[in-house]
This record gives structure tokens, C-alpha cells and sequence, in this order.
């Protein structure tokens, strides 16, 4: 029961209280860079969300075995190793099975290689002490917060373009004005407690 | 010493590991593509300069081959490179020759200016100041847009302040056409060598004021030009190059020396002496034939 407790509590920090994008602020460049369409949006979202999850599942091996060897200290080139093997191989599988949602995220999609929500969510497995279940679990949902966050942006963005605002806030400077205000109201959830 | 070794091992298998199942893994996802695509890409000029339109060499290859882009999308290619990208596509290769820019303005400092204008050194921004430092408002500006913008190190500014393009460095790429504020850059068949440096629209007084060597529309060129191929049109002359054999008698007679390469004065005399003499011998012959013909009629 109490694990089921923990795992609860690790699945609302993770998508709302301490949402990558709006309260950790890792990932903002895909985060700003694919959130112009809805549709690339969610493609973006899911794919990074299975790189997050699988990445947690891995590299929490590497991890255990890297500290069996006595080299701990070698945690984040291994896992930067891992992360781009995984988006090389999640590349190869999209360009086969999805190719339209493969040239819909272009660039994004290797780029996720260097996101730091990746990076972040391993590190942090392993700074939270997290068991096996517990990482996967942090894995996939703060995928699945890194999701929520980049849809509801991206829905916000396709609705920017009826809004009436400065010439000057055209293109970026809107979006992270509308970022900030969207990691403000997230703000509130950090009040958020089910244990 | 060894926990380096042991690193080293330990990462080293890491990533062959990681290596042997992407290898794997490629081989099972494989997609394959065109190999037609490689080729064109490999006779593509490969400078990512965007010339074409599409994003990269490697988006113009996709266009050439989805059929959405003519096989000389390429102008810095070339028309040995078209060729060879037409036959990967199993066309005839397209004709035409190479065509270079031109930059239709010679003013420099022959041109009058309104103003120093000590801003950005940039045309775009120049011509926002009260349209411009120049008196012309068709005239080069002379901050060099295009200069920035040519991969190919072929513009540069000319020694009277014009842009000015070097004909052998050029590739027609259009990115110099696309910067110039003023759209003085044209594509000029690379083999002609008579160009109109002028492109102010204005007629008579008031081209002749804001330059030293605009074009005023008087038309001189059109009368002497036995091949008919330079116009007046909107106020400027326009040399048709399919018509143009390059002899420069519209340079000798032009005014205003906006006709490219200018005559110089010695030329012009000696062009005038030659006409006169011609008219003095036609009209001479005319005589001689009025006075034939009231001979026989007597």
C-alpha cells in the first residue's frame, strides 16, 4: 500500500508540482522549438516520454553496475552514452514505422539526444534514491508533464495567432511571455500533497 | 592508474554494446531509400546556400526527385552538373547557358546624395532613414547587402561605391538579388558583355538630376542599335539578350554613359566622325543619283 502511496506521490510531482518544463525549466528547447502545431506537439511529446521512461529503465542497470565497479563517478557520460543510443535507435524505428511523424519533428527528434530533461530525469533517479519501479514511473511521467506541458502550450501558440498583441512580441518573445505565465499558474500545484 | 583503465574498459564496452545493437537495429529498420537522391545530392554545389528555395542541398535533392524541382534547381552547379542530375533522372538535359548577376546600377559616386547616412552599415536599413541617403531612389546604396549575402565571395563594392559582381566567381545563386532593398540584381546571360548600369524609372530632368550616369530614357540607343534589341521601357533602356551581338554602338552614342562598358570620349569622337562621314557620303550619293536621274529625264 505504501509503495502504491509513493508511487502516486512520485506521478503528481512529477506531471504537475514539479513539471520539467515549468517548474525544473529542463527541456525549454524542444519545448519552444516543436510547439507550434498541436500535432508535432503530442509526436514530440510521446517520443519523449518513451526516451524518458526507457532511458530510466536502462540507466538504472548502468548505474548499478557502474557503482558495483567503485566508478559512480562516471554516472553522466554513461548515461549521456545511453540517451544516444536510445534516440539513435528510437530514430531508426520512427523513420520505418512512422516516417510522417519522423519528418514532422525534423530536427527535434535527434536533438532530444542533448535535451536535458533526459539527462535530468536519470540524474535525479539516482539523487532521490529511487528503486527500479520508482524510476521507470518518474520516467514516464515526467514524460507524460513534459507532454501535458508542451500540448497545452502548443494550444495556446495556434491560438496566439487571432490574439491582438505588439508587432515587437511577434514570434518568441510572446511564446516565453506565454511560457512564464503558464509556469506561474503550474506554481500553484506545488501546494499539492497526498501523503 | 588502473581506475583509469578500468573506466576506460568498462565505458568502452559500454558503447560497443550500445554500438553492436544500434548496428543491429539498423539493419532491421532499415528504410530504404533512393539511391537516386545520393547521386543528385553528390552534383548538387553542396554551399547549403538556399538559393533554390528549399531547406539545404539535401531538401533540394528531395524536391529534384519528387519532381517538384527542375533539375537545374542548382543555378551554383552549374551546367555540367545539370546535365548529370538529368540523366539520374532520365531527362534530356535543359539548355541554356549559364547566366550570371548584374548589378543594374553604376552611380556610386556619380550619384548626388541627400544626406550622410552614418547608421548600420546595411542597405536595408540605409533606405529606412528617410528612403535613403541617395537623391535616386532607384540607385545602389553601396553598404554591401549583397556582398554579405554571396557564399561565393564573387560581389564586392566598386571602387565608385556600386556593387559591383565578378562575373567569374558568380554562380547565379539569386541570394544577392533576394538582399538587394532596391532590386538592382538581375541574372544577365554570362556570355554578354553590353549591360544598361542604370535602373532609374524617372524620364528626362529628372534622372539627369540625382545621377551623373543614369539612364534618362532619351531613346538614342534605340535609334542606333541595328539589331533592335535595346528598348526603352518605363523610363529605362533594356537590352534584349537575345537579340544583343555586343558591337557597343548604343555605348557610343548613350549620353550618359549608363550603358556598360562605357565608351570613352576618344571612341565617341571617332563613332561621330565616322557617321558624319557616312551621312556626308550618303547624302552625296543621294545627290549624285537625283542628279542621274534629272539627267535622263532631259
Amino acid at each position: 500500500m505504501e509503495q502504491i502511496t509513493n508511487l502516486l506521490a512520485i506521478t503528481l510531482a512529477a506531471i504537475l508540482a514539479n513539471n520539467f518544463i515549468f517548474s525544473q525549466f529542463l527541456g525549454c528547447c524542444p519545448f519552444l522549438g516543436v510547439s507550434k502545431k498541436v500535432d508535432t506537439a503530442v509526436g514530440m511529446g510521446i517520443a519523449v516520454t518513451f526516451v524518458m521512461g526507457l532511458a530510466s529503465a536502462v540507466c538504472y542497470a548502468v548505474n548499478l553496475l557502474l557503482i558495483n565497479l567503485g566508478l559512480g563517478y562516471m554516472q553522466t557520460v554513461a548515461f549521456i552514452l545511453v540517451i544516444a543510443a536510445l534516440v539513435q535507435f528510437i530514430e531508426m524505428f520512427l523513420q520505418k514505422s512512422m516516417p510522417a511523424l519522423y519528418t514532422a519533428l525534423g530536427v527535434y527528434l535527434p536533438l532530444i539526444t542533448t535535451n536535458c530533461a533526459v539527462l535530468g530525469v536519470v540524474l535525479l533517479n539516482v539523487q532521490n534514491n529511487y528503486n527500479f519501479i520508482e524510476s521507470v514511473v518518474y520516467g514516464i511521467t515526467g514524460g507524460l508533464g513534459f507532454l501535458l506541458a508542451i500540448v497545452l502550450f502548443a494550444s495556446i501558440r495556434e491560438r496566439l495567432a487571432f490574439a491582438d498583441y505588439p508587432k515587437a512580441f511577434d514570434g518568441f518573445p510572446i511564446a516565453l511571455v506565454t511560457a512564464g505565465l503558464m509556469a506561474l499558474a503550474f506554481m500553484g500545484f506545488s501546494g499539492l500533497k497526498v501523503w | 592508474m588502473t581506475n583509469v583503465i578500468y573506466a576506460i574498459v568498462v565505458l568502452g564496452v559500454l558503447g560497443a554494446v550500445f554500438g553492436l545493437v544500434l548496428a543491429i537495429a539498423s539493419k532491421i529498420f532499415e528504410v530504404k531509400k533512393d539511391p537516386r537522391e545520393e547521386e543528385i545530392l553528390s552534383h548538387l554545389a553542396g554551399a547549403n546556400c538556399g538559393g533554390c528555395g528549399f531547406p539545404g542541398c539535401a531538401g533540394c535533392a528531395a524536391a529534384i526527385l519528387a519532381g517538384t524541382a527542375p533539375v537545374n534547381a542548382c543555378a551554383p552547379a552549374g551546367a555540367e552538373n545539370a546535365a548529370a542530375i538529368a540523366a539520374i533522372m532520365g531527362q534530356e538535359a535543359p539548355s541554356g547557358e549559364r547566366q550570371v548577376a548584374y548589378v543594374r546600377c553604376n552611380g556610386g559616386t556619380n550619384a548626388k546624395k541627400r544626406f550622410d547616412y552614418v547608421g548600420v552599415k546595411d542597405c536595408i536599413s540605409a533606405t529606412k532613414v528617410a528612403a535613403g541617403p541617395l537623391e535616386c531612389a532607384f540607385g545602389c546604396l553601396g553598404f554591401g547587402s549583397c556582398v554579405s549575402a554571396c557564399q561565393f565571395g564573387a560581389m564586392s563594392i566598386g571602387a565608385n561605391g556600386a556593387a559591383v559582381v565578378d562575373p567569374d566567381k558568380c554562380t547565379n545563386c539569386g541570394a544577392c538579388m533576394a538582399a538587394c532593398p532596391r532590386k538592382l540584381i538581375v541574372s544577365v546571360p554570362a556570355s554578354k558583355k553590353v549591360h544598361v548600369a542604370c535602373a532609374n524609372r524617372d524620364k528626362g530632368k529628372a534622372a539627369m538630376s540625382v545621377c551623373n550616369s543614369s539612364c534618362i530614357g532619351c531613346g538614342l540607343c534605340e535609334k542606333e542599335c541595328k539589331k533592335d534589341a535595346i528598348h526603352v521601357e518605363n523610363g529605362v533602356a533594356v537590352i534584349d539578350y537575345d537579340k544583343c551581338v555586343g558591337c557597343k554602338l548604343c555605348t557610343k552614342v548613350c549620353p550618359r554613359d549608363a550603358i556598360q562598358p562605357a565608351a570613352t570620349a576618344e571612341e565617341k569622337e571617332k563613332y561621330k566622325a565616322i557617321k558624319k562621314a557616312q551621312a556626308e557620303k550618303a547624302a552625296a550619293a543621294k545627290a549624285a543619283a537625283a542628279q542621274a536621274e534629272t539627267a535622263e529625264k532631259a
